[in-house]
């Protein structure tokens, strides 16, 4: 079966277009959820932790 | 002998026979040069390997002293005195450059001094001898400290800094002698560029064996960046150089790909080489070094989460917009405008977050020039990485591409951004790792910043009136249709800005001449660091 060319692009850039959504989403969740918040507020002072 | 230690005296055993063969075998000279030197290299490097072992005399440095990880230096100290070497280097090759452009005569009529030959040797010179080393030298740093864990090996630290530096003198003598690919950011020739694929394995190894080790439980967002960086060059880095030589004893080769997608693998190289080299490496030393030297932490963890999974989403899709108006699909072209404005997004989180470390403690800018110099480096960041955007877009590129503008913002970034965070990391790692107070004279770190600054002003001033000059020049129509000016008058145009352009360089040569005698002595004289409150006091000298 042949694929036109604006059936690849429109496949491309719909699919694209949800993948770069759906990741951000997931970036955002994980670091907003409220669970993490001491998980990270921790790991903010690694740096200026002495050892 | 270790393992480690005979495998590395091995390795380097045979490379120095296959050296010598090729020295003898070579088919042109500039590869026998080479040979002799990976002869020369190998060799001292094995007969290091063995005198470090017959001096060690089975003694290994402990991972723990008195339950403190015991931090492996030496490396770190090798790399952050190669960066200043380099970084003079570098800088004194762009001024000898841009005298070139404005004075062509000192370009001395001779082959190894022509602007084709001395341009790389500086690009190379500045972003990977320079910023390659300052890179390596804070990410030995970083990782271990943030893991609270020694890095491991005995000798694949060192085989990681010596052979990438073993690298910068292969790839750099090659350009002064006409050996070269034609391929920008990647001019070394298929030898060079094997060797440094083999260094690159091996600092991978030696970062993720020592997060492997790590005590501390979260791997710190600076370990993600250098990470991100590591793991991507050494993609882009085989992907572009993917190369036939014509003999196995000759320095030319012939690079796979071909027409068009060669254009398109080498910007998707060349873009992601300032996207994962020169700004992810450097982001991660902003992440530990403002929050250290603010001594405050990061502003939003949160934020740097998000901005870093956004970069590295981002970022590699924005190579075509080197290749606006070529014969790249215009989708193609499109993609990479729309992905470089995208990147607006998690430059102006990396740039707010590093910004908003300050918040509350802004008065520390006013005392501490070294603080002032990675927090000025930030807002370059800022700066560049809105002007980069907007040059992507094909109307602005229309005008800005082929010209000096682009020289600008290149320099904007790497002076400004690349070139101040990595003054103000060296200036603070290499008194932590000899032991010292603080550098020899923060006096000095003042004239550093205020004399560089006016000469990255003059630059980037000069540059952006030249490059919009010199685009509306070429786009300039008379009444009947004709181009209004010839090339050479819009060269002749330019003169002026050149000169501007030079002095520019010359003074941010000059604060770098400061910061290394100010390093130098901090390394010599430098007032000792108080020992810790638990800990017997020595007796004064």
């Amino acid at each position: 079966m042949d694929f036109s060319y604006e059936q690849v692009a429109a496949f491309a850039q719909q699919s694209g277009l949800l993948y770069f959504f759906l990741i951000f989403s997931a970036i955002c969740v994980y670091a907003l959820w409220p669970k993490n918040k001491t998980k990270f507020d921790h790991a903010a002072q690694i740096p200026l932790e002495e050892d | 002998m270790s393992l480690e230690e005979t495998a590395y005296a091995v390795f380097l055993g045979l490379l120095f026979f296959y050296c010598v063969l090729a020295a003898g075998k070579a088919v042109d000279p500039v590869f026998a040069f080479h040979a002799t030197l990976g002869a020369i290299a190998s060799a001292a490097g094995v007969f290091l390997i063995v005198r470090s072992f017959i001096d060690r005399d089975g003694h290994v440095e402990p991972d723990e002293i008195n339950g403190k990880p015991n931090y492996n230096l030496g490396p770190i100290k090798f790399a952050s005195i190669a960066a200043m070497f380099w970084g003079l280097a570098g800088f004194s090759v762009g001024i000898w450059i841009a005298l070139e452009l404005a004075y062509p005569a000192l370009n001395l009529g001779l082959p190894w001094t022509t602007f084709g030959r001395l341009r790389p040797l500086h690009t190379s010179a500045v972003i990977f001898a320079f910023g390659g080393n300052v890179l390596l030298a804070t990410s030995f740093y970083v990782v271990q400290r943030t893991s609270r864990a020694r890095m491991p090996g005995l000798v694949t630290p060192w085989f990681v800094i010596l052979g990438y530096n073993m690298f910068i003198v292969i790839a750099g003598t090659g350009y002064v002698l006409g050996v070269g690919q034609s391929k920008e950011y990647a001019e070394p020739e298929w030898y060079a560029d094997l060797w440094l694929t083999i260094v690159w394995v091996a600092y991978l190894l030696v970062f993720l064996a020592t997060l492997w080790r790590r005590k501390e439980p979260h791997i710190y967002v600076a370990n993600w960046f250098y990470l991100a960086f590591i793991v991507t060059i050494a993609m882009l880095h085989i992907v572009n150089n993917a190369a036939i030589p014509v003999s196995i004893f000759g320095s030319k080769s012939y690079i796979v790909w071909a027409g068009v997608q060669d254009a398109m693998v080498q910007w998707w190289y060349g873009h992601n080489a300032v996207g994962f080299f020169l700004t992810a490496g450097f982001l991660a030393i902003m992440y530990y070094f403002v929050p250290k030297r603010a001594n405050r932490p990061v502003y939003s963890y949160r934020l740097s989460i998000i901005h870093f999974w956004a970069l590295i989403f981002l970022y590699i899709w924005a190579g075509p917009h080197h290749l606006h108006y070529t014969a790249l699909p215009e989708w193609a072209s499109t993609l990479g405008m729309v992905f470089s404005v995208m990147l607006w997004m998690p430059s102006w989180g990396g740039m707010i977050n590093g910004l908003m470390t300050l918040s509350g403690a802004w008065d520390k800018l006013r005392t501490d020039p070294v603080l002032r110099l990675l927090v000025v480096s930030v807002a370059f960041y800022g700066m560049s990485t809105f002007e980069g955007p907007l040059m992507s877009i094909k109307a602005v590129n229309s005008l800005s591409h082929y010209t000096d503008w682009t020289i600008g913002h290149v320099h904007s970034g790497a002076l400004g951004w690349v070139g101040y965070v990595s003054f103000g990391a060296l200036y603070c790692l290499v008194p932590w790792i000899y032991g010292k107070r603080d550098v020899y004279s923060l006096k000095l770190v003042d004239w550093h910043f205020w004399i560089s600054t006016l000469g990255i002003v003059l630059y980037i001033t000069s540059m952006w009136v030249s490059g919009i000059m010199q685009g509306l020049m070429w786009r300039a129509y008379t009444d009947l249709g004709f181009l209004q000016y010839s090339f050479v008058e819009t060269v002749e145009a330019m003169h002026p800005y050149y000169a501007i352009r030079a002095l520019g360089g010359i003074l941010f040569l000059t604060g770098a001449v400061i910061m290394a005698v100010n390093l130098y002595l901090t390394i010599r004289h430098g007032e000792a660091e108080k020992p810790a409150a638990d800990v017997a006091l020595a007796p004064a000298e």
